[in-house]
């Protein structure tokens, strides 16, 4: 079987698996980092959410083998130590989640359009597409706008 | 038995008699005790009888004096290290009761919040009728006792400082997880744990402070787990490491109940990464060492499948089984001038964004499983009576959910964990695909309704609504609990009673009736979000709209003069001023308004809606008034309300699941199509009412009021009368092949 080495969150990874193996899974499955989570498999859902070189990707439909040589983050890599991102901070100071499930997707996701879009408008925020099933949505608005104003 | 033997006083008992007593341990333990000067000490676990059902006011009240006999073993600790701990049996599926229950013990207890835990408990077999979340009754059931534990453990550690100081109980205060003495002292409640347990009778009053004195409930607060949720550490049951786990998916077949003819496994097993594959009652699990390779390897299966219970079952012989099942108008209604409606509801998925999910580790002699759950005693029954093994050989860890909407009342995913974990001879991590959840998942069962109302003079003299339904599932979950609590009463069992006790018109509408009728379909259905309200108030929401159109009256001015209470007539009228009801509006744009009231709550909401494009609609606006009686935490409940918002702007305008032979097309977020962040509102506004009274329900809540608001504002921008639900409903996607 293949081996792929990359990092993940600043940590240098080797792992083996099939080069089609989804970098969720790898994430999950084989190196313990459960923050980004499945919710459709597909690519529909985004709430495993997470950076390939800065860049937003779904892991869930991202073969292992795209990111060899490469920086992975999770949502457990967006934190300095104990200080917050200012978006899982904007997240915290809105109460944002519910059940949790889907936000660490909704963060990375808003941190990648923040870095596009430093200052969204209300349709630049329209086009995130990332589903949170509790409905949280509006408190997402204002976290991102909050967040942006950081 | 603990509880009184008449009807009357059990009610008393519910609402003001929960003491509290110690329980022998060496740290400072304290749990329930019911009644006024009743024994100072716990009876044995017992099962107790039920009272009648026509003694309850709504569902609500009947399960929450089903949970109260078992409250008294609900146990509050303080321990050495200054941490207080309430064992919480109830499932946290994001609604935040693990954030307002800490609140109802930071208060109570006059400790700091951070200080407090709300874990969640394990199974607890003795916990009879009170290990289930659902009806939005968590807060209503737990508030007095909660409250009485907290307050008998303030007592004695107050007690347990004077004797420490030798000072008089009634010098001491409370506050920060601490006792303060008048010179300054200070000592923290878990130094004085251990002396408070040996405590005989507290020096100071051990009743619950009065309400005017909290200052925490009723304050806003954030999240006590919020930290963990937006740094990915939260744990979920696939997230939590179990040594050895194998990820495991269940190949399941193309119609609703098939079975397996045959199955061959040969190209499947030689995958990479693959473990074993395993026949359980449900479909073919295969095993893997990751999540994906049990994907693939199950899509090298080929399987010969047997039909199932509805493979010839699609929406429209649904729908002319349940326009068929309705049940007949009363004859006096002809008599007058009437108005009749009919609405069509869809199927709705539960779809929480953690799919159907369970470990199980399995032995020759135990068990062990973790999953969220609101029935984990049933949960726990269910898999030990599978497994053959004593319901204490199976230890069943309820872990936080990642969503739930009445959809982790069943407990599907750990009953396979455990079958296929026991096959194998290993601990299993088991996961429904999406497409296996939307599609062999819970739903919200479709509805017909009928509706008449006859008027003369601008007065409404009747109304009437008949319901049919496809059945609703409530035999796990909530009918456990239930069942085992109707068992005495009279057929038509469980659906019957659960509508009567939770729908209500809260119109002056003369003379009203409701009937309902669920045809028995084997299709996978359970109780969704405010289970019959988001589809019976839902549709009354719509109908009053068209009875005020018809009568020339304005949708708010109409219900104000019709509403039944002054709390009601409160909510309608903040919604109607903070909404601002009946500013100009661009054509194609409208407001809508609708109320609900339920589980001794109520809410209004005033939506704006932009369906310039028919086809495109999005509220644009939302106001939402609650009066739930007591908050306990405004900021969760809005959140609730905010959810249940988009509950409603969802299975009104876009999102439900289409049958074809028994099967839904739908299979992922891309073709169910609950709300986007595009879909809602950017501009929210949700106020709670001051408290007045006692703890509501307010979980649900939300649901009906918002969906009727969006309904009507959609007819009224469109100037149309919707009938179907959701509106927009097409089958325009290519549905992924069974």
């Amino acid at each position: 079987m293949p081996r792929y080495s990359f990092t993940v969150n600043g940590k240098p990874v080797t792992v083996e698996a099939p080069a089609d193996l989804a970098l969720l899974w790898v994430l999950r499955d084989k190196l313990g980092i459960t923050g980004p989570k499945y919710g459709c498999g597909v690519g529909v859902c985004r709430a495993c959410t997470s950076h390939l070189d800065g860049a937003e990707i779904q892991p869930c439909v991202t073969p292992v083998a795209d990111c060899a040589g490469r920086e992975v983050t999770t949502i457990e890599g967006l934190a300095d130590g104990d200080t917050l991102h200012p978006v899982q901070q904007a997240w915290l100071d809105e109460d944002v989640a519910q059940c949790g499930f889907c936000q660490p997707g909704q963060i990375m996701a808003a941190v990648a359009l923040l870095r596009r879009t430093p200052n969204p408008t209300d349709e630049d925020i329209d086009k995130v597409e990332n589903v949170c099933r509790c409905g949280t949505y509006f408190r997402i608005r204002q976290a991102i706008k909050k967040a942006a104003a950081h | 038995m603990p509880i009184p033997p008449d009807g009357d006083s059990r009610m008393k008992v519910g609402r003001r008699g929960v003491l509290a007593f110690l329980v022998a341990a060496p740290t400072l333990t304290v749990a329930v005790r019911l009644g006024m000067g009743a024994e100072a000490a716990p009876t044995p676990a017992s099962i107790p009888s039920l009272p009648d059902v026509s003694d309850f006011a709504d569902l609500g009240d009947l399960l929450t004096a089903a949970a109260l006999p078992t409250s008294r073993l609900l146990t509050l600790q303080i321990t050495t290290a200054n941490r207080v701990v309430l064992e919480l049996p109830r499932a946290e599926v994001g609604q935040g009761i693990s954030t307002a229950v800490a609140m109802i013990v930071a208060d109570e207890l006059d400790a700091r919040l951070s200080d407090v835990d709300t874990p969640l408990s394990d199974a607890r077999r003795a916990l009879v009728w009170n290990q289930l979340t659902g009806g939005s009754n968590s807060v209503r059931s737990l508030y007095g006792p909660v409250r009485a534990l907290a307050a008998e453990a303030r007592a004695r550690l107050v007690t347990a400082a004077a004797q420490r100081w030798d000072l008089p109980a009634d010098r001491l205060v409370t506050r920060d997880t601490r006792v303060v003495a008048p010179d300054g002292r200070t000592a923290t409640y878990g130094s004085l744990s251990a002396a408070a347990a040996k405590v005989t009778a507290p020096a100071v009053s051990a009743r619950p402070k009065p309400e005017s004195q909290h200052r925490v409930i009723g304050r806003p607060t954030r999240r006590v787990d919020a930290r963990a949720l937006v740094t990915g550490s939260a744990e979920f049951a696939l997230d939590v490491a179990v040594p050895g786990a194998m990820a495991a998916v269940v190949a399941r077949p193309p119609t609703i109940g098939g079975t397996v003819a045959s199955v061959d496994d040969s190209a499947a097993k030689g995958m990479p990464g693959v473990v074993a594959v395993a026949r359980i009652p449900t479909g073919v699990a295969v095993v893997a060492e990751t999540f994906g390779q049990a994907i693939a390897a199950r899509d090298a299966l080929k399987i010969s499948w047997g039909p199932g219970p509805v493979s010839e079952l699609s929406d429209v012989d649904i729908r002319r089984q349940l326009r068929a099942a309705v049940p007949p108008f009363g004859p006096l209604s002809l008599l007058t001038p009437r108005i009749d409606a009919e609405f069509d509801f869809a199927f709705v998925p539960h779809a929480p964004m953690e799919t159907n999910c369970a470990v199980a580790d399995v032995r020759a002699d135990r068990a062990e499983i973790w999953a969220s759950s609101k029935t984990p005693i049933y949960a726990q029954q269910t898999i030990a009576a599978e497994l053959g093994l004593p319901q204490d050989r199976v230890t069943m860890h309820v872990t936080r959910g990642g969503g739930s909407f009445g959809r982790k009342l069943f407990f599907d995913a750990a009953l396979e964990a455990a079958q296929v974990s026991r096959k194998v001879g290993r601990p299993i991590r088991l996961m429904w695909t999406r497409a296996d959840d939307v599609r062999h998942g819970r739903m919200r069962p479709a509805t017909h309704h009928r509706l008449r109302v006859t008027h003369a003079a601008g007065q409404v003299l009747s109304y009437e609504h008949r319901v049919a339904s496809v059945q609703t599932d409530f035999r796990t979950g909530i009918g456990e609990a239930l069942s085992a609590m109707f068992a005495d009463l009279v057929p038509p069992a469980y659906p019957q009673l659960v509508f009567r006790l939770t729908e209500k018109v809260p119109y002056n509408f003369g003379l009203v009736t409701e009937l309902l009728n669920e045809i028995p379909l084997k299709l996978n259905t359970a109780s969704w979000r405010s289970v019959y309200s988001a589809t019976v108030r839902a549709a009354e929401e719509i109908m009053v709209d068209e009875v005020a159109r018809k009568l020339g009256r304005d949708p708010v001015a109409f219900r104000r003069a019709t509403l039944q209470t002054a709390r009601g007539r409160a909510v309608l009228d903040a919604v109607a001023s903070r909404g601002k009801w009946g500013r100009p509006m661009p054509a194609g744009h409208a407001q809508g308004v609708a109320y609900h009231e339920e589980y001794k709550s109520c809410t209004a909401c005033l939506v704006e809606i932009d369906a310039t494009d028919p086809r495109r609609p999005r509220v644009t606006r939302a106001t939402i008034v609650a009066d739930v009686g007591r908050p306990i935490n405004p900021k969760g409940l809005e959140a609730q309300l905010l959810g249940g918002l988009t509950d409603g702007i969802s299975t009104i305008l876009q999102a439900g699941a289409h049958i074809d032979h028994g099967l839904p097309l739908e299979s992922s977020f891309s073709d169910f199509r609950y709300a986007r962040q595009r879909h809602t509102p950017s501009d929210v506004d949700i106020h709670i009412m001051p408290a007045t009274g006692e703890p509501g329900g307010a979980g649900e809540l939300g649901v009906p009021a918002a969906a009727g608001a969006v309904a009507n504002a959609y007819a009224r921008a469109t100037g149309t009368s919707p009938r179907s639900f959701p509106i927009n409903f097409d089958v325009d996607f290519t549905p992924l092949p069974r």
